[in-house]
């Protein structure tokens, strides 16, 4: 069909209207805006977080000054100090699990504060998005409270409960249900219950967002399909709030696992986790590199985990 | 009321239904409507039975009786039609049927056996709803076989019956879509055979042709009325148009304010009002005021202000003296040139012109309005001009003393 017609392709630029043309301008006047609108958060997002990541990966590679800071020259001990240690008379390298083993504790103090988060949330926010539409807004402010204070003061009010001399042990010193206090401050049990009170909310307010919408006639034709309230849940309801669920899971356990505060106060410094070591790194280890190559390894970890349940949980959701 | 048979509508429809009966289907039907024989109902065989019942809502002074002493009773196979203006109570009736709601008083019997008490999953009743309340993270074939799954039936009898029910409402082709990839249309449909896939004894329908346009609503009239034959189901619908109800329905209940005001078929309810309010839901309706003279053997003379007589009929139980209210649809009244040849006369207000008929809207000389349909026809011999002094004239049996 190459034989030429008299008549112009549709190719041909043909005379615009005045309209049309008033309309070409707009949108490109209107994406021109868009992009000026997003330029202050690029901005900042890269001064304050390209930048600062990327000077992070620099410094990995780089060897430790005595006192802080970096020498200039390029090294790749870093990454291997986080398996193995030199020994310092034959210059072997020797295994040693140590970081890894507080990377494994943090990511396990991290998945169970998620699910605990979840377990005790979803009722909570379950109980939030079926009251009557003027009272929910209070449910939601109360569990902004914690938000109004510091998370260092809070976490030294816990510390102040759960001491040898505090209001647990007291009242049950008291009540004559034990004759010695009970040890929890500077133990897993501290660091947990930390943890769990921290990021509580973290889990609830997505969960709530997600169930608020939830369109309750759909449970109403559940029931009415012959589904048990147990089955109501797991088919209709847990479904139907996935994104919730998901949301509130990233929320609690990416946090959780580079917490700082809570372990460093609740476990004493005697267990700890990525966050401590990583800041040790800076402070009194004065390896800069090592503390880099921990953040960047932690990083790592996170995408790869982050990917895995990603991609698994969008797959159910569209697998129903 | 309740043992006169209504033969001529109701064998009407059946003859227009054997058009669309012809997608066979191996579900249980009624053999006599299939036929295009009408076996009467047997009185005596409910499928619902509400006694007494009484459904209150708020605490307190915020009191609201959403239903007020309610007595009725369903029989099997039959289309049964809850019909009342919004906040009747028609849908709350449903939902204590259904068992969102549990009443405050009273007893609805199913098959002879209470159910008031039980949850939406013990009773052997399904809903289609207003909104369809189909599941968004299902598909098509999943939201129809909820019912089923839930039930515990074995995989294979699911997937059979399924595929039957999506036959049933001829949506084979969409069965792998999501519920938000379909139209209203289909929507609806998939919400009705995911309603009847569990064979419930009674199918509850809570206005669920509303968010239809109009033509397709006409449509899904008629496939509602197939799918009722077909299935042999008690269909429970809740409309507050009365031309849906009176179109559809085995029988009607018109409900007002908590109450069931009158339950008779389609024609009863029109022909033969019990109350005021229910000639004024149901069609148009004229209304003339009038004093009793005399009554004798249910039928009253009653004199309006124009000295002119007329004698009406008027329910049973109902005992009219003194003022009164007489009922006459527009279309059992007729015009007549002469003034003096009519039951009444007026003057001619307005002349609408509809189609197939045409309103003419008189004004009675004792200052009421009168409203008479005339059916269009090509030899419609009589043209009127409004300003015209006419004469009206009453069918036979036209006129009816109403409670108000």
């Amino acid at each position: 069909m190459t034989t030429a017609t008299l008549s112009p392709t549709p190719l041909s630029p043909q005379p615009l209207s005045k309209a049309a043309l008033f309309e070409a301008q707009a949108v490109k006047a209107g994406a021109r805006r868009n992009r000026l609108l997003s330029l202050p958060a690029l901005i900042i997002i890269g001064i304050f977080g390209v930048l600062p990541l990327i000077i992070i990966c620099v410094y990995s590679f780089l060897v430790a000054a005595p006192y802080g800071g970096v020498q200039w020259q390029f090294s790749t001990d870093a990454y291997l100090n986080f398996l193995f240690q030199r020994d310092i008379f034959d210059d072997t390298l020797q295994f040693t699990p140590d970081f890894l083993i507080i990377y494994l504790r943090s990511f396990l103090f991290a998945v169970v504060t998620t699910i605990i988060c979840l377990l005790l949330g979803f009722p909570t926010a379950y109980f939030m998005a079926t009251r009557p539409p003027a009272q929910r807004n209070w449910w939601v402010l109360l569990i902004t409270i914690p938000f109004w204070s510091n998370l260092l003061v809070r976490t030294l009010a816990i510390m102040f409960i759960i001491r040898d001399e505090g209001l647990i042990n007291d009242a049950l010193l008291a009540l004559g249900v034990i004759e010695k206090p009970i040890t929890m401050l500077y133990t897993n049990f501290a660091i947990q219950l930390g943890l769990l009170y921290a990021f509580l909310p973290f889990m609830v307010l997505p969960l709530y967002s997600s169930l608020e919408k939830l369109d309750f006639r759909l449970v109403e034709a559940a029931y009415d399909l012959y589904a048990t309230r147990r089955q109501v849940l797991w088919r209709v309801i847990i479904p139907l709030s996935k994104p919730g669920i998901i949301a509130g899971c990233l929320l609690v356990f990416i946090p959780a696992l580079g917490a700082y505060v809570t372990p460093l106060i609740l476990g004493g410094g005697v267990h700890l986790m990525i966050g401590d070591l990583i800041a040790q790194q800076f402070g009194s280890g004065r390896n800069w590199p090592l503390g880099c190559a921990q953040a960047l390894i932690l990083m790592a970890a996170v995408l790869v985990a982050l990917f895995f349940y990603v991609r698994n949980t969008s797959g159910k959701v569209q697998h129903g | 009321m309740g043992t006169r048979i209504e033969s001529l509508p109701r064998s009407c429809q059946a003859d227009r239904l054997m058009v669309t009966i012809k997608t066979g289907t191996h579900l249980p039907t009624r053999a006599g409507a299939l036929n295009g024989v009408i076996v009467p109902e047997q009185p005596g065989k409910n499928a619902i039975e509400v006694r007494g019942v009484r459904k209150v809502f708020g605490t307190g002074e915020n009191q609201v009786a959403a239903l007020d002493t309610v007595s009725v009773s369903i029989r099997e196979n039959e289309f049964f039609t809850l019909l009342g203006p919004s906040g009747c109570g028609k849908t709350t009736l449903l939902r204590l049927i259904a068992g969102f709601d549990f009443p405050t008083a009273g007893e609805i019997l199913l098959h002879g056996q209470d159910i008031a008490p039980l949850p939406p999953y013990k009773r052997p009743v399904n809903t289609v709803f207003q909104s369809y309340a189909l599941f968004p993270h299902m598909t098509v074939a999943q939201n129809i076989g909820f019912g089923l799954e839930m039930l515990g039936k074995p995989k294979a009898e699911i997937e059979a019956r399924v595929a039957q029910m999506l036959k049933l409402v001829k949506m084979e082709a969409l069965k792998a879509r999501r519920t938000s990839q379909i139209s209203g249309g289909q929507q609806q449909r998939v919400a009705l055979a995911r309603a009847l896939a569990p064979q419930p004894k009674v199918l509850l329908l809570d206005e669920p042709l509303s968010a239809l346009d109009y033509k397709l609503r006409k449509e899904m009239q008629i496939e509602l009325k197939r799918l009722q034959h077909e299935t042999g189901i008690t269909f429970i619908f809740v409309t507050h148009d009365q031309e849906e109800a009176l179109t559809m329905s085995d029988r009607i209940a018109v409900m007002s304010a908590g109450k069931i005001l009158q339950v008779g078929t389609p024609r009863d309810i029109y022909d033969r009002p019990a109350e005021r309010f229910v000639a004024d839901f149901i069609g148009e309706t004229n209304f003339l005021p009038g004093t009793v003279v005399s009554k004798q053997g249910g039928v009253a003379t009653v004199k309006f202000a124009s000295s002119a007589t007329i004698s009406a009929g008027y329910p049973e139980g109902f005992d009219p003296t003194g003022e009164v209210t007489l009922v006459v649809r527009p279309e059992h009244a007729d015009l007549v040139a002469d003034p003096a040849k009519g039951t009444i006369a007026g003057t001619l207000s307005n002349i609408v012109y509809f189609g197939t008929d045409t309103h003419y809207h008189v004004k009675l000389d004792g200052g009421d309005n009168f409203i008479v349909r005339h059916q269009n026809s090509r030899s419609s011999p009589v043209t009127y001009a409004t300003g015209a002094k006419v004469g009206i004239q009453f069918e036979e049996d036209a006129a009816r003393v109403l409670k108000d």
